[in-house]
């Protein structure tokens, strides 16, 4: 395998780590906290909000776009460091 | 000035603008029809990609659905924003690395295989036709209720608007008026929303109204008032989960995956100049989204709470605890008048009661009341957000701003359904298996005559819809959930699965959930020739028809890689084909054909 292959194969292996480390964050406020925990959730209440409904309403959408940017914002960090960046 | 000219006027004004837009937007070549010649910024893309995304239905009946289902609702909320997740991680960036113009070009390619293609086309052009008649149905609606126009012309005048922008821009058109679209409709959307909040709680903010302290001074949190006033009146509690767990996941990852699967989302991401841009895109498409989707619940539940407070104006029970029938409000009347809103008079004492006559317990106490059943006969969901600005008291301007956003929402989504339809015909089947030396001249014409043929059939289905027509969501996420995503995401991320295992899984995912879905709703949606009740007693494990996408998808995973790993692996030049997409550099090369 030549240098170039190994270079990228290790660039994707820190890809998958990455989107898996954010698709747990995306399972737990979604489905954990909005949906599977949510009745023992609605017993905390933070300001008018039972907790395990705003997940489901709110706090799950906010989490998904600080996600995203999280993501490509490591990405473009990635794609420097291994030196696969466009132009 | 009446509502009416009001309404003109502003509908009108925008029109104008969209027209506007049209001719300064021209599409000269094939690379500016299908993807705006992928010189979109990321941000402008964003706002497109919203405006491309919710629909009518976002617009008008999300609200509406929430106020009625409370929690339960939250499916819709996280399953149509959770998608853009998975497809910022998991798609986007690849497809615009591998730099073509169509989604079923990719698995095409991918899987080395001209029938995956067409499978990849059935499903696409199957799912965007079904999704499309929803949109002009929404126009032709909006159009009668804000216009007194008949619908038939609602649908005609949605169409030669569309058909204007959408024929001579193709996709270069169809974003700089969706940029414009996303503007009216968010405007529209949030402004009574900012007024009901702030009149109910004193807080302009929709998302910390719904979180807030009545403001009549009682120190009762809304959500909490709003638990106890639908309550009391036998109805379930508004925030707590009613459903299974099991479906309500089902469902919400079915919503997810069936976003992320969807072409005409997907294809709004071959529109940005770079890969890092696509990233970025779905990040800012999400934003853009999540404005009107954490506006929502608080509109659902004020409007909810507005409502029951407005007939049940005092203590449940005591015989001058019911609004007066004569001295309703004046958007009660214009509601009623449209039929969305029905009252019967069943006991006779010429007062409102609106309660949950279904729930036993309450249904006995009701009648030691004297009451004789629910009174609210109708209660439409879609006038949750259309009745807003009234029941607000807000001026005209603001309702004429609704029904042009309602318009809006509905135009920009059947532009980009349209689009798909119209580029999966000229160029995946007319370029890709009938006339494959077609010179680019003859492409755009194909392609000009494909988007012109696809709105007539739209308009037609629009007008006259076919009996399934309400149920068609369920059909188009199934079918891209079951179906499209999966073949793409095994496409990047599975060098293994060859040809013979894509088209068996495709096919095990699309027929899996065409089969739960028509066992349950009749075969084609046939009334009566459902096999089994569409109860949840009769679901195989209590798996609702609209949740099985996700099932349909694992089944998907699973045969595509038991195929894959009985047959010959794929050629050579695929291997390297997945380990180029993977990686951002040398995006540029890859974009011309």
């Amino acid at each position: 395998m030549t240098e170039q292959q190994l270079s990228r194969q290790a660039y994707w292996k820190r890809n998958l780590r990455l989107m898996a480390g954010c698709l747990a964050v995306w399972f737990v406020v979604s489905y954990l906290f909005g949906i599977i925990l949510v009745d023992q959730l609605n017993a905390i209440s933070i300001g008018g909000y039972n907790l395990g409904f705003w997940f489901a309403q709110q706090g799950s959408m906010y989490t998904f776009v600080v996600l995203i940017f999280f993501y490509a914002w490591r990405m473009n960090k990635l794609d420097r460091e291994f030196d696969v960046h466009e132009d | 000035m009446t509502l009416q000219t009001m309404t003109f006027i502003v509908v009108g004004a925008t029109f104008a603008l969209y027209i506007g837009i049209a001719i300064w937007s021209r599409a000269a070549t094939t690379g500016e029809f299908y993807v705006a010649g992928k010189g979109i910024h990321p941000v402008a893309n964003g706002m497109a990609t919203a405006a491309d995304w919710m629909s009518a239905a976002s617009f008008i009946s999300m609200a509406g659905l929430i106020a009625f289902l409370g929690y339960d609702a939250s499916v819709y909320l996280m399953g149509w924003t959770g998608g853009y997740v998975l497809l910022a991680l998991l798609l986007a960036p690849y497809l615009r690395k591998f730099g073509k113009f169509t989604v079923p070009e990719f698995i095409g390619e991918r899987f080395y295989s001209k029938s995956a293609r067409l499978v990849a086309v059935i499903c696409l052009i199957v799912a965007s036709v079904t999704y499309v008649i929803g949109q002009m149905k929404g126009v032709g609606v909006a159009f009668g209720r804000f216009l007194e126009v008949p619908f038939e012309v609602g649908v005609l005048v949605g169409m030669a608007i569309v058909f204007f922008y959408a024929v001579l821009g193709g996709m270069k058109g169809i974003t700089y008026t969706q940029i414009a679209q996303y503007c009216v409709l968010i405007f529209a959307y949030t402004i009574p929303a900012i007024f009901i909040a702030l009149n109910l709680t004193g807080n302009p903010i929709p998302q910390l109204g719904l979180g807030s302290e009545m403001a009549d001074g009682s120190g009762v949190h809304l959500l909490d008032r709003l638990d106890q006033v639908i309550m009391d009146l036998g109805f379930p509690a508004y925030t707590a989960q009613k459903g299974s767990t099991l479906n309500i996941s089902l469902l919400t990852l079915s919503l997810m995956i069936g976003t992320a699967g969807l072409p005409h989302v997907i294809v709004r991401f071959f529109t940005v100049p770079k890969v890092s841009d696509a990233r970025s895109s779905a990040g800012w498409a999400l934003v853009f989204i999540a404005i009107l989707y954490t506006t929502a619940p608080a509109v659902g539940a004020m409007a909810r709470l507005n409502l029951m407070q407005t007939i049940q104006t005092g203590e449940i029970g005591s015989p001058a605890g019911n609004l007066v029938y004569a001295d309703r409000p004046e958007w009660f009347k214009n509601w009623e008048t449209t039929g969305l809103l029905q009252f019967e008079d069943k006991n006779g004492d010429g007062r409102i009661q609106y309660y949950n006559d279904g729930n036993a317990d309450f249904a006995a106490k009701a009648e030691s009341y004297g009451w004789k059943g629910n009174e609210m006969t109708k209660v439409d969901r879609d006038i949750m957000v259309l009745a807003n600005p009234e029941i607000a008291n807000l001026p005209n301007w603001v309702i004429a701003l609704v029904a042009a956003g309602g318009l809006a929402a509905a135009l920009s989504t059947a532009a980009g359904l349209l689009l798909a339809i119209a580029s999966a015909i000229s160029h995946d089947v007319v370029k890709g298996m009938v006339a494959p030396n077609i010179s680019e001249k003859g492409e755009l014409l194909a392609s000009r005559i494909a988007m012109a043929g696809a709105i007539l059939v739209a308009g037609y289905l629009g007008m006259n819809p076919p009996g399934f027509a309400a149920q068609v969501v369920a059909l188009a996420f199934g079918l891209a959930a079951g179906s499209i995503f999966p073949a793409l995401m095994m496409g990047i991320f599975n060098k293994n699965i060859n040809r013979e295992g894509a088209i068996a899984g495709m096919l095990a995912g699309l027929l899996s959930t065409l089969v739960y879905i028509f066992w349950f709703k009749g075969w084609f949606f046939v009334p009566g020739t459902e096999m089994a009740a569409n109860t949840p007693d009769n679901w195989f494990m209590g798996i609702s028809p609209e949740s099985f996408g996700a099932v349909g998808a694992l089944l998907n995973f699973v045969t595509a890689t038991l195929v894959s790993k009985v047959t010959a692996a794929p050629p050579e030049h695929i291997q390297h084909l997945v380990e180029d997409i993977r990686v951002p550099k040398g995006a540029a090369a890859a974009v011309d054909h």
